[in-house]
């Protein structure tokens, strides 16, 4: 019973142990390196000389980062993009979220399903599908001059809307799904008392319904902020040379200059920022847990 | 027979000339094709403690909440204080209710749950604070007022959501199961806690429960409903002593039913034939020969003893079981047709041989303590 239970335990950790501790501590160990030109391009972090081990440990692409303004403008612009489009999926999302957890039975699980019924396509099919769309000689362009909505084609593409477009596309079923999960559990008499009381649809939703899904809100604010943080696939074909995003400036240095110690450093500092939202996240599940 | 006139004066519906406060006029609710309401008419009046009294799914609840304004129906109108009530939405009519589940909010402390209503009608914060101060010190919580509801006992929960239903001076409050969630001690404490609160703010309450004990401690008046209608409305007295049909008598207290047929309906005794032999009831107008119906005599009513006993009815039969409850005991006995009665009798001080297990025992009960039930 007991070595069941220690198997149990012990399979994800071996797993997390494999493939996220020993990646980090590679990566680690590489941001603390120097460039060089050869196979693997850095230079060891110990090395016998003479007979004595001779530790290399360089922390000079940290202090780069700093001084090469390209790198805290990426990080802001990060932060800055992840944000909003968050913002954006929220208020996309809360909605959705919303009529589902509100809707009677059989038609609760024909939405749910139509929330994660894209991710049984490819993610880059899907984002490719949006190049087709949004390009100036697009579907959407198309439709909008052929309703003599617009006079001249939008330009949509490359252009940070199309960026904030796919990711809220992209990402809302993360955060529609932990909202669904939180709004669900609302009791239903809760917001009959509020109306009792004399609150109207408005002020019951603002002062109960909110409040009460901060958790999810929060939940699902965090699946999508966190990986939006890092995402490079949706700015790289969406977005144009003007979208600057940590993403995109880590695969720059990883594969254009070849410079694997700066490209692990920022890589490094993202995961540091990432701790904080993740945090944050934590925090807020323990008090949910506590109402 | 002063006291008669005075007691019939401070019960407005024996006087029947105020005006209702509550007027329930052919209200009936559909539920897709089932009728959870049927066709209820009721009037109640102001200062009134009327429980609406019945099983589960019996409509008490579903009237309550069209009271509330939750519901809508699908026929009729409910007028309160002289204003129709039809279109009326839930926050702007004059009714506060309790619910069953206190619904309090959770992430509010107690202080801002009770004082909600009051903010959400624009008192300002001051005087709010001061009445919710106020009305918590009634139900007895003062000093609980920073607390969250999962801090509360369930006793202290109920208090709250008491006090949040009243504090906004409701012209009626509505209470659906109050007690429902206490255990039984708490509960029986809580009952006399409601009656007082009621006085002293002189508010008309329409309690729904299914505890016939609790209609009963409670009420001023007792609706007894069935299959979403009306069965019989009355003060618990006369819902107890003069059930109007075999299901009231069955559904408040314990009775012992007897079916059977006129067989001699006399001037001043009628006599009814039932499986276990004649009765004699007080007689009835308009019935007539052969015509079925159902004698209800209530436990305490009928007389056990072991020697042969006076009365219109009297029968031997043999005691089954024995339940002593402390205050009184219960017997079932066993008649020669196969009917079982149940009897109790108070327990007197010291009694040295009580009757017991497999005793053949007289037992004997007047005319005037059968109730004959046509329905």
């Amino acid at each position: 019973m007991r070595l069941g239970r220690r198997f149990v335990i012990a399979v994800p950790t071996l797993w997390l142990l494999l493939f996220f501790m020993v990646p980090f501590l590679v990566v680690l160990k590489i941001s603390l390196a120097e460039p060089r030109i050869a196979i693997p391009p850095y230079s060891p972090l110990w090395e016998w000389v003479n007979g004595s081990l001779k530790f290399n440990i360089n922390l000079e692409n940290y202090s780069y980062m700093w001084e090469d303004s390209l790198y805290l403008n990426a990080y802001l612009s990060s932060i800055k993009i992840a944000a909003i489009a968050t913002l954006l999926t929220l208020l996309a999302g809360y909605p959705m979220a919303y009529y589902i957890a509100r809707s009677p039975e059989p038609r609760r699980s024909i939405l749910l399903l139509l929330v994660v019924l894209p991710f049984w396509t490819s993610f880059l099919l899907r984002v490719y599908a949006w190049i087709g769309i949004l390009k100036t000689n697009g579907i959407l362009n198309a439709v909008l001059l052929w309703a003599g909505i617009i006079d001249e084609p939008l330009v949509i593409m490359q252009t940070d809307v199309a960026v904030y477009i796919g990711i809220v596309y992209t990402y809302l079923p993360f955060l529609i799904l932990p909202l669904y999960a939180n709004l669900v559990k609302l009791d239903d008499t809760l917001l009959e008392a509020s109306r009792d009381l004399g609150a109207s649809r408005m002020s019951s939703f603002f002062r109960i319904t909110l409040p009460l899904s901060m958790p999810g809100i929060i939940a699902g604010s965090m699946l999508v902020f966190i990986p939006v943080l890092g995402e490079y696939v949706i700015p790289a074909l969406l977005g144009g040379p003007d979208t600057l995003m940590i993403g995109k400036v880590l695969w720059n240095e990883y594969f254009s200059n070849r410079d694997w110690p700066v490209a692990s450093a920022v890589a490094i500092v993202m995961l540091v920022i990432m701790m904080i939202p993740i945090m944050i996240l934590r925090r807020a599940q323990a008090r949910g847990a506590e109402i | 027979m002063s006291e008669h006139i005075l007691a019939a004066e401070t019960k407005p519906w024996v006087k029947g000339t105020d005006r209702p406060f509550v007027r329930i006029k052919g209200i009936t609710k559909m539920f897709g094709d089932l009728a959870a309401v049927k066709d209820v008419s009721l009037d109640i009046y102001r200062g009134e403690l009327f429980c609406l009294l019945g099983g589960s799914g019996c409509g008490k609840s579903t009237l309550l909440r069209m009271l509330a304004g939750f519901e809508t129906p699908t026929g009729g109108a409910i007028e309160i204080d002289g204003q129709d009530m039809t279109g009326v939405p839930a926050n702007m009519r004059p009714t506060n209710m309790m619910f069953q589940s206190y619904a309090l909010f959770p992430h509010m402390s107690v202080e801002k749950n009770v004082a909600y209503g009051l903010r959400r009608e624009g008192v300002p914060k001051g005087e709010a604070m001061q009445r919710t101060a106020d009305m918590l010190g009634l139900v007895k919580l003062d000093g609980f007022a920073r607390r969250k509801p999962h801090q509360l006992s369930g006793g202290q929960q109920q208090r709250v959501a008491l006090a949040r239903a009243l504090v906004k001076q409701p012209k009626l409050l509505l209470l659906d199961e109050p007690l429902g969630a206490l255990d039984k001690k708490l509960r029986e404490e809580t009952q006399f806690e409601l009656i007082r609160i009621q006085e002293e703010l002189g508010v008309t309450f329409i309690v729904v429960t299914h505890d016939q004990e609790e209609a009963m401690t409670l009420s001023t008046r007792i609706g007894v409903m069935d299959a979403g209608r009306i069965v019989q409305v009355g003060e618990p007295r006369e819902i107890y002593e003069t059930p109007n049909s075999r299901f009231v008598a069955d559904f408040i207290g314990s009775v012992n039913i007897f079916d059977g047929e006129v067989d001699v309906a006399a001037p001043d005794l009628m006599r009814v034939n039932t499986s276990e032999g004649p009765v004699m009831c007080e007689p009835v107008a308009g019935l007539t020969a052969r015509q079925k119906l159902h004698i209800a005599v209530r436990p305490e009513r009928i007389r056990l003893s072991r020697t042969p006993l006076e009365a219109a009815n009297t029968m031997q039969g043999v005691v089954t079981e024995v339940a002593y409850m402390g205050n009184l005991s219960v017997y079932r006995v066993q008649l020669p047709n196969g009917q079982c009665l149940k009897v109790t009798a108070a327990n007197g001080l010291h009694e040295d041989n009580p009757i017991t297990w497999d005793e053949t025992v007289h037992i004997g009960w007047s005319a005037a303590a059968c109730r004959v039930l046509v329905k």
